[in-house]
């Protein structure tokens, strides 16, 4: 047993760690998905892509509520997601044990990215093959999240990740603006999935997830809770784009 | 046969005789303590004495912290769980401050103090805290748990302690809503001495904290000294 459990992690003469580039690849390879933070929430949207027509599209999940306030997307291996789902929302019903309130998103984002950090370090195990996006909202507002496999976590106001990252990126730097409502960012949203989009853009092939911040009402009340649009929601956007 | 069935009720006799002479570990070192609500501010307030029974140790004895700017908690019961279940909370919200960096609120601190008071459930810290504090709203808020964390939420006060019997009495006929905070210290003042009074197991002098949005007024009030 010992033998084998080594990290296998380790640097190379140049200082690089290597796994984790190949993590970042496998990133890069996977379906691209964006997030956007608006004045009053945030949305996520991400590309449904399958190898296959056959496969029945309408109920693959590539997107998890991880407690009421937040949620959470992903670009590149879809296993490994899964994995970090139960972690989350682990970490946010602990929170939830001791606290009696749901984790505000940066302790929950840290969390999360010390446990992707930790398979960076830890023996016997590799670094995960996703990039996440987080969109919550606290008592601070809505904030909108991306962690790495390194474990590293950067807060956006609009960012892409996955195979189209760049050129999304360069499309919300043009599109974004601090005080854009939540249904303009749906829209800017769905529109920049549409810019890399290979084939005919439907209700089905996306996921769009948003979490609003309810106006007026002070912790207690009414929460702010994450939602996945529902295709019919989906289609009314996409009808409005063409 | 006959021996082991009259030795069995031989020890039965002599463990309900220690158990009626040395009451329970709670009222071992006797403690007074009280919160109440008033309007945009709230009260805590707690005897000095620490016992050994019916011995006085200590005239000088805290048993009311500051947690935060604007929550207290009160702890009563055995003094010596009184000192680490501080020593510990102290260490969980510098903790929560570090790393959420914001200051705890008095409703999340209740809860984080149930959870750390259950958590010992099945040997359990001998004592029943109070907190009271306002929220970021300013709002007051108050209330008490017991040995393993049940939380109570009442409205108006919460008494723990000795004696707490007397302080319920105290408090029911002289609380009345909306208080200004020099009312409420006379109230709350007024209600703890004369509860103390009829307590042998608590008094000697007490503290009083008033907790308005503007700051913290403490004072020492002097008891009767016997």
């Amino acid at each position: 047993m010992d033998r084998y459990s080594f990290s296998l992690t380790t640097f190379a003469p140049n200082g690089k760690l290597l796994q984790i580039e190949h993590a970042l690849a496998a990133v890069g390879n996977g379906s691209t998905s964006v997030g956007i933070k608006a004045a009053n929430g945030v949305v996520i949207a991400t590309e449904k892509k399958t190898g296959s027509s056959l496969i029945d599209i309408s109920s693959l999940e590539h997107m998890a509520m991880v407690c009421e306030s937040i949620g959470m997307v992903y670009s590149g291996m879809g296993p490994d997601f899964r994995v970090l789902v139960n972690s989350a929302r682990k970490i946010a019903q602990q929170y939830r044990r001791v606290y009696m309130e749901d984790p505000p998103v940066r302790i929950l984002v840290k969390e999360l990215a010390s446990v992707m950090q930790e398979f960076t370090q830890r023996g016997g195990v590799r670094p995960f093959g996703v990039s996440l996006l987080l969109a919550g909202v606290d008592e601070r507002g809505p904030s909108l999240y991306q962690v790495d496999p390194s474990g590293s976590y950067f807060p956006w106001k609009a960012t892409a990740i996955g195979k189209n990252m760049v050129n999304s990126k360069t499309f919300l730097e043009k599109r974004f603006n601090g005080d854009m409502e939540l249904e303009d960012a749906v829209h800017t949203a769905i529109l920049t999935l549409k810019e890399g989009f290979e084939g005919q853009m439907t209700e089905n092939s996306i996921d769009v997830g948003i979490i609003n911040v309810i106006p007026g009402s002070q912790s207690g009340q009414s929460n702010p809770t994450f939602q996945r649009l529902t295709s019919a929601e989906i289609k009314d956007y996409l009808s409005n784009i063409l | 046969m006959k021996l082991r069935a009259e030795l069995a009720i031989k020890c039965a006799t002599h463990e309900s005789q220690t158990e009626s002479r040395n009451h329970s570990i709670m009222q071992y070192n006797g403690s007074a303590i009280v919160a109440m609500v008033g309007k945009n501010c709230v009260a805590i307030a707690a005897d000095k004495r620490l016992g050994q029974q019916a011995l006085t140790v200590d005239m000088d004895f805290e048993k009311v912290f500051r947690m935060t700017d604007r929550t207290f908690i009160g702890l009563s019961g055995l003094a010596a769980d009184v000192k680490t279940v501080h020593d510990t909370l102290r260490m969980r919200v510098n903790l929560y401050k570090h790393r959420e960096e914001r200051v705890i609120e008095p409703k999340t601190m209740a809860h984080l103090v149930s959870h750390m008071l259950y958590e010992r459930r099945f040997g359990p810290y001998y004592i029943e805290p109070i907190i009271a504090g306002l929220d970021k709203d300013n709002k007051p808020y108050i209330c008490a748990t017991d040995l393993i964390g049940c939380l109570s939420l009442p409205e108006d006060f919460v008494v723990t302690g000795t004696a707490s019997d007397n302080l319920f009495g105290m408090c029911e006929s002289l609380w009345e809503p909306e208080l200004e905070p020099e009312d409420l210290f006379e109230t709350i003042s007024q209600a703890l001495l004369n509860a103390v009074d009829r307590d042998a197991m608590s008094g000697w002098g007490a503290v009083v904290h008033i907790i308005t949005p503007d700051g913290v007024i403490t004072r020492d009030i002097k008891g009767r000294m016997d």
